[in-house]
C-alpha cells in the first residue's frame, strides 16, 4: 500500500471525526478545540499534497488567529447554563441542510470537471509554492490583490467600530 | 520528498510526546495523593472564593483579537510577495506600498478615533471634603 | 524499505539528541537565572547541591515530580491537564526547523544538523507555532476556575497576539533580504557577504530592536511579565498548577527563552557561522570538527542572549497593561511597517 494513501486515509478520518466533534459537542470550548484539531488535520493533508506553504498558512491564519478570537469570545462571554439554553438555535436545521446540499453539489461538479487533469496544468502542485503564488498575485491578479486590501480595510474599520459601539452602550 | 522531511518532523513529534508522557507517568507513580477540601479550594489570597470566576469580561480583549486577525491576514498576503520581490522589481514595490497604505489608513483611522486606546475604568476618586462630610455624617449617626 | 528504516533511525537519534539538548539548556537557563539574579541582588544564590550549586536544577525537577498534583474544585479536569502539554509541545516543536550547524559529511552520507533544517518554510513554521502557543496559556487560565488564572490567561493571550504582528513584520523584512523562508539560507546569506560579517543586525538595526522587544513579550518575560505579575495576580495563569504540570509550564518558559535566543541568533547575529572562512584555521567544510565548532559558537551566542534576558528581568520594572498595549499597537507596529517599507526600498535600490 502506498504511503501517501495511508497518510491520506488517516488524516482524512481525523479531519472528518474532528469536524463532527465540532458540531456534536455541547460545550463551546470543546467545539473550538475540535475545530482546531480539524485545522491541523487539514494542514497535514496539504502537506501530503506537497504544499507546505499552504499548510503553514492554514495553521497561521485559522488555528493561530481566527480560533484564538473564538476562544477569546468564549472566555469573555462565559455563558452560564440557562443562558446557553435560550440561545440554542433549532429552527435553522433545515436551512443548514439546504446549504450543505448546495455545497456538496458544488464540490461534486468541481471534481467531475476534473480540473487537476487539464493538459495545461500538469504542474498543478507548483502553483501552491510561495514563489508561484507571489508571482501570480503581483502580475496577473494585482487588481484583485489590491481589492483584497480594500476589503481588509473595510473589515478592520467596520469590525472595530461595531465592537466599540456595543462597549459604550 | 516532502513526506520524508515531515516524516522526520513526525518522528521528532512522537519522541517529544513520549518524553512528556513518561514525565507525567513517573510523576503519577511517585507523587502522593491525599486531597483535603482546603487543598482543593481555588486560591483567592487566603479568602474563601466568592462567586464564579467565569464572569463576562470587558470586550476590549475582543477588539485586540479582531485587529490581530486582520493584520495577520495582511501579513500572510505579504509572505508570497517577499520571496519573489527581488525578481519583480519596482513595479511590485509600488504595488506593495499601495497595499500597505490601504491598511495603514485603517490603522490611522482607528488610532485617530481612539479605538486603539486601552479602555481604562473611570474610578470616582473621593475628594477630601467629601470624605470629611462622610465622616461627619457617620459621627452624627453614632 | 531498508532506506526508510535508516532515515527513521537517523531521525530518531537526532530527535533524542535535540530533545536532550533542549532540556539541558532549560536546566542551564534555570541555574543561570537563579545564580545571576542572586548576584544582581547581592546574594549568593544556590550553593548547597553539588559544586557551586550546579546540581540545583536536577533537584528542582526531582522535587517537582514528587509533589502532589492538585486539580482544584470546579476546574475542567481535561483542559486543566491538557494546557501545560500544549505549552510544552509548542516549545519543543519549534526546534523541528532550527539548524544548529552546517551539514556534516560522514562517508558519502550528508547529515543535516537539526531535525529538518532545510524545510523551505522554516521561519513561517516558527511563526505558526508561536501563534498556536497562545492556547496553552489561554486554556490554563480558563480551566482553572480561578479569577487570577483567568485574568492572567486573558492578559497573556492578548499580549502575545498584539506583539506577534510586529514580530511577523520584522521577520518579513529579513525574508526580503534573504529571499527564502529557510533558516539555513538566512544564516548562509549572512555569512556569504562582507567576509562572513554581514550580520543582519547591521543592516536591520531597527528590525532587530523590534524583534528583541517582541521576543521578550512572546516569552512573557519581564518587563512584559504581566500575566504572572505576583503583586496583582499571584502567579497568573499557573496559579492553580502544582507538581509536574507546573513543572511543564516552567520548562516551557525556559525552553522558550532558549528558543527565542536561538531564533534571534539565526536571524540577526549570524547563527553558527565563524566570522571568517573556516579553512583559515584549517577546518574543512563538512567535517565533524567544524560542525562541533559551529555548534559551540551557536551555543555561546544563545547563552549570551539568555543572560541578557535574565539581566533585563532583574533590572527593568514591569509595564502597566495600557502601556504595554500602547507600545505594541502604537509604537512597535508603525515602526515595523516603516522598517518593512524602508527595507523593501533598500533591497530594490541595491539590486537594480
Amino acid at each position: 500500500m502506498n504511503i501517501h494513501l495511508i497518510a491520506f486515509i488517516v488524516l482524512g478520518i481525523l479531519a472528518i471525526a474532528s469536524a463532527i466533534g465540532t458540531i456534536a459537542t455541547k460545550h463551546p470550548i470543546y467545539s473550538a478545540m475540535s475545530l482546531i484539531v480539524h485545522f491541523f488535520a487539514l494542514s497535514a493533508l496539504y502537506l501530503t499534497l506537497q504544499s507546505p506553504f499552504v499548510a503553514v498558512l492554514q495553521i497561521l491564519v485559522y488555528a493561530g488567529a481566527i480560533m484564538v478570537l473564538v476562544v477569546f469570545v468564549i472566555m469573555l462571554l462565559n455563558l452560564n447554563e440557562d443562558e446557553k439554553q435560550t440561545i440554542r438555535i433549532q429552527s435553522r436545521n433545515s436551512f443548514g441542510i439546504v446549504l450543505a446540499a448546495i455545497f456538496f453539489i458544488m464540490i461534486v461538479t468541481f471534481i467531475m470537471s476534473n480540473p487537476l487533469n487539464q493538459p495545461n496544468s500538469t504542474n498543478v502542485y507548483n502553483l501552491f509554492t510561495a514563489q508561484s503564488l507571489g508571482s501570480v498575485l503581483f502580475t496577473k491578479d494585482l487588481v484583485a490583490f489590491e481589492i483584497v486590501g480594500i476589503l481588509l480595510l473595510s473589515a478592520i474599520v467596520g469590525a472595530i467600530v461595531m465592537a466599540k459601539k456595543k462597549l459604550i452602550n | 520528498m516532502y513526506l520524508t522531511t515531515f516524516g522526520i518532523v513526525l518522528v521528532f513529534f512522537i519522541v517529544g510526546a513520549l518524553f512528556v508522557a513518561v514525565g507525567l507517568f513517573t510523576a503519577a507513580l511517585v507523587r502522593p495523593k491525599n486531597p483535603t477540601p482546603e487543598k482543593l479550594r481555588t486560591y483567592e489570597s487566603g479568602e474563601i472564593p466568592m462567586g464564579s470566576p467565569w464572569i463576562q469580561f470587558n470586550n476590549r480583549f475582543y477588539i485586540i483579537g479582531l485587529a490581530y486577525i486582520i493584520f495577520d491576514v495582511e501579513l500572510v498576503l505579504l509572505f508570497p510577495w517577499s520571496v519573489v520581490y527581488k525578481t519583480l522589481g519596482w513595479y511590485s514595490f509600488i504595488a506593495m506600498v499601495i497595499f500597505l497604505m490601504i491598511l495603514i489608513i485603517g490603522l490611522v483611522y482607528d488610532w485617530a478615533k481612539g479605538y486603539l486606546e486601552w479602555d481604562k475604568p473611570n474610578p470616582v476618586i473621593p475628594q477630601l471634603n467629601e470624605l470629611i462630610i462622610h465622616r461627619k455624617k457617620v459621627n452624627k449617626e453614632n | 524499505m531498508n532506506e526508510i528504516l535508516w532515515i527513521s533511525l537517523e531521525a530518531l537519534i537526532k530527535a533524542i539528541i535535540i530533545l536532550s539538548l533542549l532540556l539541558l539548556s532549560a536546566a542551564i537557563s534555570v541555574y543561570l537565572e537563579r545564580k545571576l539574579s542572586a548576584w544582581i541582588q547581592l546574594r549568593i544564590g544556590p550553593n548547597r547541591v553539588g559544586p557551586f550549586g550546579l546540581l540545583q536544577p536536577i533537584v528542582d525537577v526531582v522535587k517537582l515530580i514528587m509533589k502532589e498534583d492538585i486539580v482544584p474544585n470546579g476546574a475542567n479536569k481535561f483542559l486543566h491537564g491538557l494546557a501545560p502539554v500544549i505549552s510544552l509541545a509548542v516549545a519543543i516543536m519549534v526546534w523541528a526547523v532550527i539548524p544548529v550547524a552546517d551539514p556534516i559529511k560522514i562517508g558519502d552520507h550528508i547529515i543535516q544538523m537539526g531535525i529538518s533544517p532545510n524545510a523551505d518554510i522554516g521561519i513561517l513554521f516558527i511563526l505558526a507555532m508561536t501563534s498556536v502557543g497562545v492556547y496553552g496559556i489561554a486554556l490554563a487560565g480558563w480551566s482553572s476556575n480561578n479569577k487570577y488564572s483567568l485574568l492572567g490567561g486573558l492578559r497573556s493571550s492578548a499580549q502575545m497576539i498584539s506583539y506577534e504582528l510586529s514580530m511577523g513584520l520584522a521577520i518579513l523584512s529579513i525574508i526580503l533580504i534573504s529571499g527564502s523562508f529557510s533558516l539555513s539560507d538566512i544564516v548562509n546569506q549572512q555569512f556569504s557577504h562582507w567576509g562572513g560579517f554581514r550580520w543582519n543586525i547591521f543592516i536591520q538595526p531597527l528590525g532587530f530592536l523590534i524583534f528583541l522587544t517582541t521576543a521578550f513579550a512572546e516569552t512573557n518575560r519581564a518587563p512584559f511579565d504581566l500575566p504572572e505579575a505576583e503583586q496583582e495576580l499571584v502567579s497568573g495563569y499557573n496559579t492553580e498548577y502544582s507538581g509536574m504540570r507546573f513543572g511543564m509550564f516552567f520548562l516551557a518558559e525556559y525552553a522558550n527563552m532558549a528558543t527565542s535566543s536561538a531564533i534571534i541568533t539565526l536571524l540577526y547575529l549570524g547563527g553558527w557561522t565563524l566570522p571568517f572562512a573556516p579553512s583559515a584555521i584549517g577546518l574543512e567544510q563538512g567535517t565533524w570538527i567544524l560542525g562541533l565548532v559551529q555548534f559551540v559558537i551557536f551555543a555561546i551566542k544563545i547563552y549570551l542572549l539568555v543572560m541578557f534576558f535574565i539581566w533585563v528581568r532583574w533590572t527593568v520594572p514591569r509595564f502597566r497593561y495600557d502601556q504595554l498595549m500602547r507600545l505594541g499597537w502604537k509604537v512597535l507596529l508603525p515602526l515595523a511597517l516603516l522598517n518593512l517599507i524602508l527595507t523593501s526600498f533598500g533591497v530594490l535600490f541595491i539590486n537594480h
